[in-house]
């Protein structure tokens, strides 16, 4: 199970990358997808929308089960990964790559940095299991 | 192109013959066209046929007869789906519903009289049986029922001018989808309750979510992990404090019907599953019968009709002040409700707390056999009607589900609730004898002896069926919702 070190995380599985010109990257990790199992459909954020820190914003749905996916931190919708639609796969093939979720401009940088650190993430899975 | 099948049945079209047919109907009057083009607009009228399969009646007879042989049912075999209760539906009650069978929902209540005697005793019966003080029958489906509860719930906020302020329902985590579903379908903003170590409603964390901006607090009680929740007194408190409204799901009834009130245990709006405690068939999907009860405060918001008696005299009444309005046409799904009757009747209150004992019984003695064979208890206490189990390290539950079908038994509920990883939610139900369970727990430890003997049998379960691993990833990902022609455009 990969949980990269250079990421921030949060217990509800979301891993976020960035911020990089104030904007963060945001996905599902590679536990969650695995616990999910194959990815088979996926209902996006709208562009522009605001959203408040652990707002539901997605959904990721599986053979076996369908989750909601929250923001970890508030701003407002930059981007969708559109190409998620047609292949939700990309989720289980590369939940750290391709199988990005969701851009979010962050209201504030400093939210980022109170995330889960990759240590702190990899307790709580195994809290979990 | 149509996509390659793995499947040995054929399907009705490609039974199809052209010219092949059934009896033949009277030919329509000279200008049916003409007269069905008045009413719905000429350009709702077709041009072509429509494409239908061409067989003879014996040939449709048996292609559903063979379809109906490959099904798993509850007439078959046992079907311990957990949360669903798939209790045996007893066949006399399908005499009952065959006496009212030739009524029409609309005829004049006084040649109906017998008819709304029973529904208005129905209503009475749940009422009594619940705690409650009123009770409509409208709605078609337990989720049906949610969105009549909750939509009440909210006209009862606004009626005392707290509309605009409680915007939110509190849910817990191990809740059925409905209810998240129902709360956001009503407007509401939904928040998760954990549930604590022991498999309740984590006190604490409730007691913080809860507020002014609080609507409603959705509980199934026992809940979807089979277990009590012992502090429903003080949930029930703590929430009337807030000024929120507590709603009975009553999807668990069966553990303590004729036992136990939601009323008593402070709930305000309760909605009952007659496919599952009271015995109305679920085949087919449906039709589901989602009664609704309700404490006095919130008799004004009920949906019209309902059935009530003046004198001796029984007649449908719209005479409620503040209605939410109509759920659906008629009283609601009568033939069921007949159905739910005649339980009722049959087993009397005495009987009815027999089935709370005996459900229970059945799903402890399921879930001691499990932990037994080597499945691990999610919430290993004294459970209710149900309980939740998870296989040993290694084993899938889907593969388990898959390996159950060469037995002939239909798997229990798999992946739910949320809160348990591999969850199998078994639910045996009060009407499955010693000798059912003890095969149903025989099976599945003999399926876990094989598959330690066999690390390949598992993942190739089912062997015995007519079709054995499906591609469920594929059916999601690109589902064939309707019949495609080869020779189609």
């Amino acid at each position: 199970m990969q949980i990269p070190e250079n990421l921030r995380f949060t217990a509800s599985h979301e891993w976020v990358a960035g911020p990089e010109d104030g904007v963060v990257t945001v996905g599902v990790t590679d536990y969650a997808q695995d616990q999910l199992g194959d990815v088979v459909f996926v209902e996006l954020p709208e562009v522009g929308s605001e959203v408040a820190a652990g707002d539901a914003v997605a959904v990721v749905e599986s053979v076996k089960t369908a989750s909601d996916i929250y923001a970890p931190v508030a701003g407002s919708i930059e981007a969708v990964n559109d190409e998620l639609v047609d292949t939700p796969e990309r989720i289980n093939e590369g939940p750290y790559e391709a199988g990005w979720l969701f851009r979010i401009r962050v209201a504030d940088a400093a939210a980022v940095a109170a995330l889960l650190d990759a240590a702190g993430y990899r307790r709580v899975v195994e809290d979990e299991a | 192109m149509p996509e390659p099948r793995d499947v040995s049945f054929p399907l009705i079209f490609e039974r199809s013959r052209p010219g092949r047919r059934g009896p033949r109907p009277p030919a329509p009057g000279a200008d049916a066209a003409g007269e069905l083009a008045g009413w719905l607009g000429e350009d709702q009228l077709r041009r072509r046929p429509p494409r239908l399969p061409e067989v003879s009646e014996l040939d449709l007879v048996r292609h559903f007869t063979q379809l109906a042989h490959r099904q798993v049912s509850i007439d078959g075999n046992v079907y311990p789906l957990g949360s669903c209760t798939m209790k045996y539906n007893p066949k006399v009650h399908e005499e009952a519903a065959r006496l009212f069978q030739d009524l029409h929902p609309n005829q004049a209540p006084e040649t109906a009289q017998g008819i709304l005697q029973l529904l208005y005793e129905l209503q009475r019966d749940l009422a009594a049986l619940t705690g409650m003080d009123a009770v409509t029958l409208q709605p078609a489906a337990g989720a049906h029922g949610e969105l009549a509860g909750i939509l009440m719930i909210r006209a009862y906020h606004e009626a005392r001018g707290e509309g605009e302020q409680r915007r939110v329902v509190l849910v817990p985590d191990g809740a059925h989808g409905t209810n998240p579903a129902t709360a956001s379908m009503s407007g509401y903003t939904v928040v998760e309750v954990p549930s604590g170590r022991d498999g309740e409603v984590d006190l604490d964390a409730f007691t913080r979510a809860l507020g002014p901006e609080v609507a409603a607090v959705m509980l199934t009680n026992p809940n979807t992990v089979g277990v009590f929740e012992t502090r429903i007194l003080e949930i029930s408190r703590r929430a009337h404090e807030a000024g929120a409204q507590l709603y009975y799901d009553g999807a668990n009834l069966n553990a303590i019907v004729g036992r136990v009130r939601p009323g008593d245990m402070g709930f305000d709006v309760v909605h009952l599953n007659l496919h599952k405690t009271f015995t109305t068939p679920h085949g087919g999907g449906g039709p589901g019968t989602g009664p609704v009860g309700v404490k006095a405060h919130l008799r004004d918001f009920l949906p019209v009709p309902l059935v009530v008696e003046h004198d001796g005299v029984y007649r449908l009444s719209e005479d409620v002040a503040s209605s939410i309005g109509r759920m659906r046409s008629g009283v609601g799904n009568v033939g069921n409700l007949v159905r739910a009757y005649a339980y009722i009747r049959t087993l009397g209150l005495e009987g009815l707390r027999r089935v709370s004992a005996l459900a229970v019984l059945n799903a402890n003695y399921l879930r001691v056999r499990m932990k037994e064979a080597g499945y691990d208890i999610a919430f290993d206490r004294t459970n209710m009607h149900e309980f939740v189990a998870r296989p040993p390290e290694g084993v899938r539950t889907l593969d388990i589900a898959k390996a159950l079908l060469d037995y002939g038994m239909h798997p229990m509920t798999v992946y739910f609730p949320l809160i348990v990883r591999e969850a199998m939610m078994v639910e045996p139900t009060e009407t499955e004898s010693l000798e059912t369970l003890d095969a149903y727990a025989d099976a599945l430890t003999e399926i876990l002896a094989r598959a330690a003997a066999d690390p390949e049998y598992l993942a190739g379960a089912p062997y015995h069926t007519p079709v054995r691993r499906l591609d469920e990833v594929r059916a999601a990902r690109q589902p064939v919702l309707r019949h495609r022609f080869d020779d189609a455009d």
